[in-house]
């Protein structure tokens, strides 16, 4: 506290509201208060997470993905689109809840990172199935056997997504409410 | 480039180097813009009021690359080259939009306009007509929705070959790229904010319609262009478009993240919310 009266006086009186959110403590009232931003921040920063993996490693560095296979269905496309738009919108998103956490005290990590391994390995799950198989935009790999390929693809999609739910149902709100308290 | 040139056969008035009276009356129109945003800023500053030089920044290049689309080297090589063609698209659609509503003209015009044309000026922003384009999801329309007339309609074929139209699609896409980003992060004030939700679903639907787009004209170039130029100016116009998109989102969010500490620090100093780590 004394921190941040000293911090108030040399800004003067209007700054002292501002210099107090900013500064505000973390506690474990905050993060359980801020339970469900705590899930959505890592889940939208997740789902970005795993499309910019998608887009430079697979696409830009290795150069397995291609842009577009000409072939796939109008609704493939659709949903490329949209799968593309939300991720940009979602890390830079996540991003900005993450910051709001923090000045309000409210960040659980834990969480967070449960919220980012269930967003990451649904949109995996989502573009390993839907996107490359049911509607072929494109393949992981241009090569003969793909069946290798596709499990592992969507086997640590299971993975990231069964971590995910392990980690926020241990981090959920009644815990946290607890941690205060004990 | 000799080979691409077969592309539009038809001899055209359109003399290649500039220097039509055109072009000149372009320039003309351009320099005067930046000139009565000068003359703004100046005025300002005389009443003691000054303007942040960053906006004048921002003013001065969104003109520039306006111009850049439709007069000189860029512009002409943009008839013969797709990539050219989708680089002028990028300047007027998306980044001279972005830098002028940065530029927060009708903020400067409030401030230093006399009283009657600023009340008539903020009467008209306040109108019907004027508060159903300035909508996040009407300028979205107009904006998607015109990029896609251009390429599946002869709009491109006649674009490609006729100057006319060729400057009247470049200030479409100005227009409305200019109504959509002031929909969705505009500084300028706004008698009717729209809400964040309504901004996110217009945002996110304009870029994957870009981006769709970007991946039919790959699929399916226009008439008369080259599959590998198509496929290069789609490409350009996927991964540039999402830079420029991205700054938008940023910019969005920070708003949003401002707003909400601003929020936060009424609710504290009120005692709402302990901001401090007593609790």
């Amino acid at each position: 506290m004394a921190n941040v009266a000293s911090t108030a006086n040399v800004r003067g009186m209007n700054a002292e509201p501002v210099a107090r959110a900013r500064r505000a403590q973390p506690s474990w009232r905050a993060r359980a208060e801020r339970s469900a931003q705590n899930a959505w921040s890592g889940i939208l920063f997740g789902v970005g997470l795993v499309a910019f993996v998608d887009e430079t490693v697979f696409h830009q560095l290795l150069h397995w993905h291609h842009f577009y296979d000409l072939g796939s269905a109008d609704l493939g496309l659709v949903s490329d689109g949209f799968f593309h738009a939300v991720s940009w919108f979602a890390t830079i998103a996540g991003l900005f809840l993450l910051a709001d956490l923090r000045r309000r005290g409210g960040l659980h990590w834990a969480r967070w990172a449960g919220g980012v391994f269930l967003g990451s390995g649904l949109f995996q799950l989502y573009d390993g199935t839907v996107q490359h198989k049911w509607w072929g935009i494109h393949q992981i790999r241009y090569v003969e056997d793909l069946l290798p390929y596709d499990l592992t693809w969507n086997l640590i999609a299971g993975l990231l997504v069964v971590t995910g739910i392990v980690l926020l149902v241990r981090t959920r709100r009644s815990r946290t409410l607890e941690r205060e308290t004990s | 480039m000799s080979a691409v040139s077969a592309v539009s056969p038809i001899p055209t008035s359109h003399a290649h180097g500039g220097g039509t009276p055109l072009d000149v009356i372009l320039m003309v129109l351009f320099a005067i813009s930046w000139v009565v945003y000068l003359s703004g800023v100046v005025s300002s500053h005389s009443r003691g009021r000054p303007w942040p030089l960053f906006r004048l920044v921002f003013w001065t290049a969104g003109i520039a690359l306006a111009a850049a689309a439709v007069v000189g080297p860029l512009a002409d090589a943009a008839h013969e080259s797709f990539v050219a063609h989708m680089w002028a698209h990028l300047f007027s659609g998306m980044l001279a939009p972005l830098l002028l509503v940065l530029a927060a003209p009708v903020t400067l015009a409030l401030r230093t306009l006399d009283v009657t044309p600023a009340r008539r000026l903020s009467r008209l922003l306040r109108s019907a007509p004027a508060r159903l384009v300035a909508h996040p999801l009407s300028a979205a329309v107009l904006s998607a929705g015109g990029l896609w007339v251009i390429y599946v309609t002869p709009v491109f074929e006649s674009m490609q070959t006729n100057r006319i139209s060729h400057l009247f699609v470049h200030a479409h896409l100005l227009a409305a790229g200019y109504l959509f980003t002031a929909a969705v992060i505009g500084i300028d004030p706004r008698p009717h904010p729209p809400g964040r939700a309504v901004s996110v679903v217009a945002l996110v639907s304009v870029m994957a319609s870009h981006g769709i787009l970007a991946k039919n004209l790959y699929a399916h170039p226009p008439m008369g262009v080259p599959v590998s130029d198509a496929r290069e100016g789609a490409q350009l116009m996927h991964y540039l478009g999402a830079w420029a998109e991205g700054t938008i989102i940023v910019i969005f969010c920070t708003q949003w993240y401002r707003a909400a500490g601003q929020r936060l620090t009424r609710q504290v100093s009120r005692g709402i919310v302990d901001g401090s780590a007593r609790r």
